[in-house]
């Protein structure tokens, strides 16, 4: 067991400045109009620095340097771009502790995740970028004999990313890498929820990259992602979070024609078929655990496994195992290593699930443990924790059908296979599922029939670089997290070269 | 039969608020989200700034009385989102809180917030 020191205390791994400055041109600007906006932690809800409050001209100052600096960036070699990615990904590596302190600082999350995923996640994610950027060809088709069409991949130029506060490292990761490693240029806004790790990450690598290829401007969405969705100096524009601001992004897309990707969440089922419970084993320890991922994150992950459907004639036992494993879950210190779940990233997140409570509640739903606010005492005592959760109801109650994003499942049981399928795909999403059974056959036929664009099977909530992760439904437009994505980030060149000598015949 | 009821309300505060929003940003419209991270919040914008369509439903107008200047804020959500929320009535709240999209409340360090309660039988009746 390790308890890192807190940001701000003696002995931390991580140090905050006092106040963060927009990342401009690889160096920071102060904004344009001066103001700044109270950043707390979430792990105790007191402010620990002051982040620039960004409007449309920072972001036009940012959209500057940018496009100063997308002409070279784009010229440079896939080699030189790739070895660009392995350095930061080794400067990550050499710093991995201190960013995943700074991480569960900023989010509320536990260390052991930041540890263990996030940040070594986010390491592997350039890597894959460098490798996949590397030996990305381009092709040609022969038309005839004398016409070939020769097809070049070129970068976008300048793009745009909105990133969420859930990860906020790794989901600018995400982004970033398959979009660096494409020769783009980039305009980043954070979420306001945590502005300041991925500050922390550009001032670390701040001499590994030319200036201006990353470029960071905080601030609130209306402020400054309005004027970043909305410009007309970006050629693409990536945006994770929810349904009305993307429609809002895809609004704006339309009046200057570009492409989005979008990443919506979800309301994911978790299905587990009776013979999951054949016996008392390794893999039904593991179906327990794959049952309380929905706490992984405190749920605030678009993909938590928020509905958790049963097959009837093991209904009751394994829920009782899984409430028990639930209750197992150790919440506390963030910065301990044997915290399970941390605190919820803000007062307004803690508020929202609470609300969920009472409307489960009022809508009949039985609370089978939590249903809570989790008071913590000492340093903790004004963090935003919520004990975790779970419902027992029906797939037509709202707890069931939107995305609370808290550590809250809503368990209900299912009769037969095309019974299960049947409350898996009602939902308006459709970005992740599990499935968990002993059959090779069901879990394919499962698979394939669940309207989600990733289906953990006999897993949850793995993250590698090379499965392509995205919504089908509401849940969204492209996939991130493989190769696919240089597409997304790039434009074709084709060359319809003839070596003909005669003329075509027309004139 | 009497009229249906109202499907939106708004508590004190968030009437409030929507007039010094209203101050600032001019008229205002709601449009309920739905999915990750702000997700299943009410978002506000200046009206027109959300292009409503075939694929919404428009939920009411909520009346603000504002001394001498009274005013309505119109309610939207998705038609296929409101099959799932139909039986609900929704009050739009604000708390303390940090951020959500574009909303235009968030750099005011608060956040619009749904609460919810079952419509009474004899209200569904007459919504029916």
């Amino acid at each position: 067991m390790t308890v890192y020191a807190a940001p701000g205390t003696e002995g931390a791994l991580a140090t905050f400045r006092p106040r963060y400055d927009h990342w401009i041109g690889g160096e920071y600007v102060p904004p344009a109009n001066g103001q700044y906006f109270e950043n707390p932690s979430p792990v105790n809800g007191r402010t620990f620095t002051e982040v620039a409050r960004g409007d449309a001209d920072d972001i036009d100052a940012a959209l500057d340097a940018a496009h100063g600096a997308a002409p070279a960036w784009g010229r440079t070699s896939v080699t030189e771009r790739a070895i660009i990615l392995n350095k930061i990904a080794d400067r990550m590596e050499e710093h991995l502790e201190e960013l995943a302190v700074a991480e569960t600082w900023e989010n509320g999350k536990p260390v052991r995740e930041t540890l263990n995923a996030d940040m070594p996640l986010a390491i592997d994610h350039f890597r894959y970028f460098a490798g996949a950027i590397r030996a990305q060809e381009g092709s040609i088709s022969e038309i005839d004999g004398d016409t070939i069409a020769y097809h070049f991949h070129e970068p976008l130029g300048v793009v745009g990313q909105i990133i969420p506060w859930n990860f906020p490292i790794l989901m600018a990761v995400w982004k970033l890498a398959p979009a660096l490693a494409a020769g783009n240029a980039v305009v980043l806004k954070p979420a306001e929820q945590t502005p300041t790790s991925i500050l922390y990450l550009m001032e670390l690598i701040a001499d590994l990259l030319p200036p201006g290829v990353v470029n960071v401007v905080n601030g609130f969405g209306a402020e400054a992602g309005k004027p970043l969705a909305s410009s007309p100096r970006i050629r693409k524009i990536a945006f994770t979070g929810e349904t009305t601001t993307g429609r809002l992004i895809m609004q704006y897309a339309s009046q200057n024609i570009i492409p989005v990707t979008l990443e919506l969440g979800g309301k994911s089922p978790n299905l587990f078929f009776s013979d999951v419970a054949a016996a008392h084993d390794e893999f039904y320890d593991k179906a327990l655990e794959g049952f309380t991922m929905f706490a992984l994150n405190q749920g605030e992950v678009c993909t938590c496994p928020s509905r958790a459907l049963i097959q009837s004639d093991i209904y009751r036992d394994f829920l009782a195992d899984a409430v028990a494993r639930t209750e197992a879950v150790k919440q506390g210190n963030p910065l301990d290593t044997d915290t399970m779940i941390g605190a919820q990233a803000s007062n307004d997140q803690l508020e929202k699930i609470l609300s969920y409570f009472d409307i489960g509640k009022a809508e009949g739903a039985k609370v089978l443990t939590g249903g809570h606010r989790a008071e913590l005492e000492g340093d903790l005592a004004g963090g935003y924790y919520v004990t975790p959760t779970i419902f027992e109801g029906k797939n037509e109650m709202r707890i069931f059908q939107e995305e609370i994003f808290g550590p809250v499942v809503a368990v209900t049981e299912f009769a037969d296979f095309d019974d299960a399928i049947k409350i898996a795909n009602d939902t308006l999403y459709g970005l992740g599922a599990g499935v968990w059974t002993r059959s090779g056959a069901d879990a394919y036929r499962a698979g394939r029939a669940i309207e989600a664009g990733r289906v953990w099977t006999n897993n949850y909530h793995a993250y590698p670089a090379a499965a392509a992760f995205g919504g089908y439904k509401g849940s969204g437009v492209g996939r991130e997290n493989h190769k696919m994505m240089l597409d997304h980030y790039q434009q074709t060149k084709n060359l319809l070269v003839s070596y003909a000598p005669g003329k075509q015949g027309f004139f | 039969m009497g009229a249906p009821p109202a499907r939106v309300a708004l508590t004190d505060d968030a009437a409030e608020l929507l007039v010094r929003l209203r101050a600032k940003h001019g008229e205002l419209m709601f449009h309920q989200s739905g999915g990750c991270c702000d997700g299943s919040s009410p978002m506000c914008y200046p009206d027109g700034d959300f292009i409503t369509g075939d694929a919404d439903i428009h939920l009411g107008d909520l009346s603000v009385v504002a001394g001498e200047d009274p005013f309505t804020v119109p309610v939207w959500m998705s038609r296929n989102q409101f099959e799932y929320w139909r039986h609900t009535h929704l009050t739009i709240d604000v708390v303390p809180g940090r951020g959500a999209g574009f909303s235009v409340e968030a750099p005011e360090g608060v956040r619009f917030l749904i609460r919810s309660r079952l419509f009474t039988d004899e209200e569904w009746e007459l919504l029916r």
